[in-house]
């Protein structure tokens, strides 16, 4: 009997050992510099304050939060099937495709409103097709998903380079990238939104994409707990004996969910190209799909933890930009190491305290465990 | 006698760009075949290569910095191995983790300690690991396809290439010839055989990741400090999960992973020589076609269109005694 | 019987035993446990357990599943430590830290789930972990001439470079058993060593178990199934619920005796049930055959068929097609031929759902694996298989009210304790599991049930209560097939029985059969008739073969 199995108070699971974890992550940084001569306390303080101190800062930190709640989200629901789809960088980079062909053809003629829709249904469909032959490979094939949604996160790098460079390129132009779209395929930034209704805001490039995102938890939320398919879901990823037995159909089931990861991945495709960006360039998802693995870790793959989890990765991003700003020392490559050090923790040896927290929370349990 | 002569200087540039491939794709034959999934290949490469360009650059000496590449790339893989034998935490995540670490890590560091945009300090020949010429390279160039081969090819590569390719066969006779390596092969497939012969499963393990580290940082030297002469912010640049491509290519054994590696550093030299040059009836290839190549054989291998390529039946679960 | 040829050294050192004659060594148990105790959290796996095993003998230790058997073995093979107690090996006080070290005082086990890698040879799986030298050919070498040396000496043949993967699963099990002697093993553990055998293969196991003892070896074989106790032992030690009930001589005990040390009561599973009154027919099975991967041919050529009122009992010894069997019925597997009629249509397609629809229901025979999504709260067990229904809302969205609702109903009907549907079903006993099970399936009123192993793992007030409903199913008219290793079962509840061996149906006997017929139906004897019904016939077999076999090595050892 392993202390996976043993059980603890629900906060402590949700909510003490994640901040153990975090924790643990936040102290070998605060080492690291150390080893380069900077003081951890002042840059924990220009962390925060950099991500949360200020109207600007916290823009920021919301914007590349929405990114981390679509790639978590990707990562969550194929988890909930049992699946580990570490393809969600190009999910999210091929996704930008359908983004990017939706503005290009309309943002000529009509308004950002308009043109809207169709991108939302872009990047979801390019991201969900580019999951969907991984997925058919594994359901049909037998081939191990891990392997090729690394795979073919390669062959999107390469598939968009070359769009980028012979398809998407304005001739005379050096920059890999699309043109620059019109307003009717730009997604209004909220401070915009906010000033419609008469309140101020500071700039910066959080977007509609946000409420998208938010939407999005909802999406999976009820998807996950409230649908039928969420059941043949959960089912499937928690028993594929059972699953059988209830007839469900097992390379649909693995499929579809599939394509849903796929699809939210993609979504991250509307923050970046829509909303940011308002162009098609090379690589702009740089790690955000795989980030999304430790967000889904984090946030138990519960839309709610998601976005938490989201929000703590937002304000890495943004106050690691801050705090490189003020203390040059720490470059931001800083922010990838605490990132890589979250993911060990909170992921990895997520369990590394839970023996320990056992000990204290089941003193004498009265429980009869499983079968001997 | 154009073409031969380009097929030389292909093949050549292939050799060298197969190397890294070869020390990590054996890296990762090591720690699958005993269990242990390990994407974190590139970033122990990165961690090894960082490692060596700054021991080189300080000391003056490449020995020195192989020494630290290894020990940096055996401490990642001492992480991995926590992470994934002793604390049965997922391999993949874990994976990802180091690669996260080692890219941030050494690009900081390397700011840091250098100021050099990440990258470190320019190294001279004394402290790097320099080609060899092989004895009578030049009295036997003149004999014609073999003397090139010769010259042009076998000659004429730093110590570590050479390294490369006696680590094939080493490989092999110690997976299938010693006692270790009958005992690696069996704990990736059903460790619990292995628990039950009296052999410790992590132990197993243990060694088998080390090993990997070991591996991982002659690939990140020969980056720094022969191929190149320093380290530059994320050097490795996708090359380890080439060489995890390579390795599912080879449906992990040590002769296939020699082809594996060769095939996919001859399409990266091919490709870089085809750059802007228009082929008969094809026309120009493009780049990222060649890029995308390995990644997409590995794909269609692994869904079983040409061969199966089965990974060790124990590979990616941790060990739980049970009954 | 008794052969005193008890010429090898006994042990790897004699120290701790008065080694003197034969006489003395009779005495020094090989194995002699006291207060061995083990606890998993806070269950005893086991209590305070005492064995002795003689030398040169074959024990049985018997007991109901889960009664801590292979816990016991487990701890003497150093893959548990014990919390308490003492272990003498051969009259010399051991702690067995790990399975190293166990080897090294000679005892070897043969697991229930082969420790075998599938990819080796038969060469290599022997000498891992004994490889004598860091390379291994001088090991591989030595193992060859030493498997031609036991091969010959126990008519252990075997190919010594075949691959694992390619061999039947009973050569599989001679390398296990090789692999023990290969290093030097004197008392072997054999656990539920025939769950995965043939009924021949079985007799086969016997035939080289008894020369083993013959030879001087002790051996240890941990069953639930009385025959093979009957057939084979020396001596029995039964166990029930983690403790040490008894030991007995194998020659002066019973079936029933065990039976009831075994169950700790009479096994008395009288249900009261009139005659059946059987109508129309529900299921029909046609020439139905079953294939698994390998291209084995699990079920053959099966056909039967089922009508409404009544209870058609498949009788058998596990393993012998009975899950597949039920398995192509219920619509899990595909079925490589034959067909299957549910109310007059036919429907060959696999599909678990589109059977249900048909009126069928399925409770399967292992709740663990397939019948629960054990981590899911009982109300989400509740709709597993019927997911699609209507009344659980419509669309894509599931009405969780609904379910709520009806899982409380289901639960109080079949008083299901605690009465929690937000309560994970891994929290539930297995009895009350077992019973979330069934109402799920027995609620729908089904046309036809499957029932499979309905009260295994399950204690005496719930199988009295799910036998009591399976009758009232039946007397309200629906079909019902039922599939369970428990020949008491399926002869208290049974209208008709069949039986299955090997994967066929050998033959159909009325509700009435003796346990004697039956048994020697279910060991593979076609026609009981001319056998006569002496209950102990089938271990006078097998004990007769050993006999000839002796004969014959005896001859051989003279030349």
């Amino acid at each position: 009997m392993s202390a996976q199995s043993e059980k603890l108070p629900r906060w402590v699971d949700y909510g003490l050992i994640p901040l153990l974890n975090l924790a643990a992550a936040l102290l070998v940084s605060g080492l690291v510099v150390l080893l380069i001569g900077e003081n951890p306390l002042e840059a924990v303080y220009w962390l925060v304050q950099g991500s949360l101190g200020y109207s600007e800062g916290i823009g920021f930190t919301l914007y590349y939060t929405t990114n981390f709640i679509f790639t978590g989200l990707a990562v969550a629901v194929a988890a909930h099937a049992g699946m580990f789809n570490i393809g969600g960088e190009g999910q999210a980079y091929v996704g930008g495709l359908g983004v990017t062909l939706a503005c290009l053809a309309l943002d000529h003629y009509v308004p950002w409103y308009v043109t809207f829709p169709f991108a939302l249904i872009g990047a979801a469909v390019f991201g969900a097709a580019w999951a969907a032959i991984p997925a058919y490979l594994q359901a049909k094939r037998g081939s191990h998903i891990v392997i090729t949604t690394i795979m073919f996160n390669f062959i999107s790098y390469s598939l968009m380079a070359y769009l980028l460079v012979r398809v998407f390129k304005q001739p005379g132009s050096m920059q890999p990238e699309s043109r620059t779209f019109l307003e009717g395929g730009r997604l209004p930034f909220i401070h915009d939104v906010a000033g419609w209704f008469g309140i101020e805001m500071a700039s910066s490039p959080l977007n509609l994409s946000f409420v998208v995102a938010l939407l999005a938890c909802v999406f999976v939320w009820a998807l996950i707990w409230r649908t039928r398919l969420g059941y043949a879901i959960r089912t499937f990823g928690t028993n594929q004996d059972a699953a059988v037995y209830a007839g469900m159909n097992l390379s649909r089931i693995i499929i579809i969910t599939m394509m849903i990861s796929g699809g939210l991945a993609g979504l991250m495709a509307l923050n970046e190209v829509m909303g940011a960006q308002n162009r098609l360039l090379l690589d702009y998802v740089t790690g955000y799909g795989f980030v999304g693995i430790a967000v889904a870790l984090m946030g138990r793959s519960h839309p709610v933890g998601i976005i938490m989890a989201s929000i703590l990765f937002g304000m890495l991003y943004q106050g690691g930009a801050e705090l490189a700003f003020e203390m040059p020392k720490i470059t931001r490559d800083m922010i990838i190491s605490i990132q890589g050090l979250v993911i060990l923790f909170a992921g990895a040896m997520e369990h590394m305290f839970r023996p320990a927290l056992v000990r204290i929370f089941t003193s004498r349990h009265d429980d009869l465990g499983q079968e001997a | 006698m154009d073409f031969f002569q380009t097929l030389i200087l292909t093949t050549d540039s292939a050799v060298r760009l197969s190397v890294p491939l070869l020390f990590a794709c054996l890296a990762g034959l090591y720690s699958e075949r005993s269990g242990v999934v390990d994407i974190g290949l590139e970033g122990k490469m990165l961690g090894g290569a960082f490692a060596a360009g700054c021991v080189a650059a300080v000391t003056g000496s490449a020995w020195l910095g192989l020494l630290a590449a290894i020990l940096v790339s055996i401490g990642l893989a001492l992480v991995h191995g926590f992470a994934s034998i002793t604390q049965r935490g997922n391999q993949i995540v874990s994976g990802v983790a180091i690669n996260f670490v080692a890219s941030g890590l050494t690009a900081l560091l390397g700011q840091a300690w250098f100021s050099r945009g990440g990258k470190t300090p320019q190294l001279p020949n004394t402290a790097r690991f320099n080609e060899i010429t092989l004895p009578f390279t030049d009295s036997v160039r003149g004999i014609p396809v073999l003397g090139p081969i010769y010259s042009d090819i076998i000659s004429g590569h730093s110590l570590l290439v050479y390294a490369s390719f006696v680590a094939i066969p080493l490989t092999w006779w110690v997976l299938y010839r010693t006692r270790f390596g009958l005992r690696l092969r069996a704990v990736g497939e059903n460790p619990g055989a292995v628990d039950t012969a009296g052999i410790s499963v992590a132990w197993m393990r243990y060694r088998a990741v080390v090993i990997t580290g070991i591996l991982c940082g002659f690939a990140g030297a020969y980056l720094s400090i022969a191929q190149s002469a320093g380290f530059s912010k994320d050097m490795t640049a996708g090359k380890g999960f080439i060489a995890l491509a390579a390795l599912v290519f080879a449906k992990w054994k040590p002769v296939n992973a020699l082809g594996a590696c060769f095939l996919f550093g001859f399409l990266d030299a091919v490709g870089i020589r085809l750059q802007g040059t228009q082929l008969p009836v094809i026309g120009e290839v493009p780049v990222q076609a060649m890029q995308a190549l390995p990644y997409v054989l590995t794909v269609v291998l692994l869904a079983g269109f040409i061969g199966k390529s089965i990974p060790p039946k124990a590979s990616g679960v941790p060990y739980t005694k049970e009954r | 019987m008794h052969l005193d040829e008890k010429t090898k050294a006994q042990g790897n050192d004699g120290t701790g035993a008065k080694s003197a004659g034969d006489g003395q060594s009779e005495r020094v148990p090989a194995i002699r446990l006291v207060g061995i105790e083990k606890r998993f959290g806070p269950v005893y796996a086991n209590k305070n357990i005492d064995l002795n095993v003689a030398k040169g003998s074959i024990h049985g230790i018997i007991g109901e599943n889960g009664a801590g058997k292979s816990t016991l073995m487990s701890i003497l093979y150093g893959f548990y430590q014990a919390d308490d107690g003492e272990i003498y090996v051969n009259g010399k006080r051991e702690t067995i830290p790990d399975s190293q070290k166990a080897i090294a005082i000679g005892i070897g086990m043969v697991h229930q789930h082969f420790m075998l890698v599938d990819n080796f040879s038969v060469l290599e799986n022997v000498v891992l972990g004994v490889e004598g030298g860091s390379l291994l050919q001088k090991g591989v070498d030595k193992a060859r001439a030493e498997l031609k040396r036991l091969a010959d000496e126990y008519e252990l043949n075997i190919d010594p470079d075949a691959l694992i993967q390619d061999l039947p699963v009973g050569l599989q099990q001679r390398v296990e058993i090789l692999k023990a002697l290969y290093r030097g093993a004197d008392i072997l553990i054999l656990d539920e060593p025939t769950g995965v055998l043939t009924p021949a293969e079985a007799d086969h196991l016997f035939r080289i178990l008894g020369q083993l003892r013959d030879q001087g070896k002790t051996i240890l074989l941990i069953t639930h199934k009385l025959r093979e106790i009957m057939a084979i032992t020396d001596e029995v030690s039964v166990m029930r619920r983690g403790e040490m009930v008894g030991s007995v001589h194998t020659s002066e005990t019973s079936v029933e005796q065990l039976a009831e040390m075994m169950v700790g009561r009479h096994v008395l599973l009288n249900v009261e049930k009139g005659p059946s009154n059987p109508t129309r027919e529900v299921l029909s099975v046609e020439n139905l055959t079953v294939t698994d991967k390998r291209g084995v041919d699990l079920v053959k050529d099966v056909s039967f068929k089922v009508c409404a009122g009544e209870i058609v009992g498949i009788a058998g010894v596990s393993g012998n097609g009975q899950s597949e069997l039920m398995e192509a019925i219920a619509g899990m597997i595909t079925a490589r031929s034959g067909s299957i009629t549910i109310n007059g249509e036919v429907t060959t397609k696999a599909d678990a759902l589109d059977r249900r629809h048909r009126g069928m229901a399925h409770v399967p025979e292992d709740r663990h694996r397939t019948g629960l999504v054990t981590k899911f709260p009982a109300k989400e067990n509740m709709i597993l298989g019927y997911q699609d229904q209507k009344k659980y809302g419509e669309g894509l969205f599931l009405d969780l009210t609904a379910i709520l609702k009806e899982t409380q109903d289901f639960m109080v009907d079949f008083d299901v304790r605690p009465p929690d549907p937000h309560l994970k079903a891994a929290n539930f006993s297995g009895g009350n599991q077992q019973k979330l099970v069934l109402a799920r399936e027995m609620e729908r009123d089904p046309d036809i049930l499957l029932v499979g192993q309905p009260t295994r793992g399950v204690d005496i007030g719930a199988i009295e209560f799910i036998h009591k409903r399976l009758i009232e199913m039946r007397d309200a008219g629906k079909a019902i097939l039922l599939v369970s290793v428990e020949l008491d079962e399926i002869r208290s509840l049974s209208d008709r029985i069949l039986v299955m061996f090997d994967g066929k149906i050998v033959g159909e006997r009325p509700a009435g059969a003796s346990e004697q017929e039956l048994g020697l139906m279910m060991a593979g004897i076609d026609d009981p008739s001319e056998m006569g019904s002496d209950p102990m016939v089938s271990a006078e077999l097998a004990r007769d073969n050993t006999d000839e076999a002796l004969v014959e090595m005896a001859k051989g050892g003279k030349e």
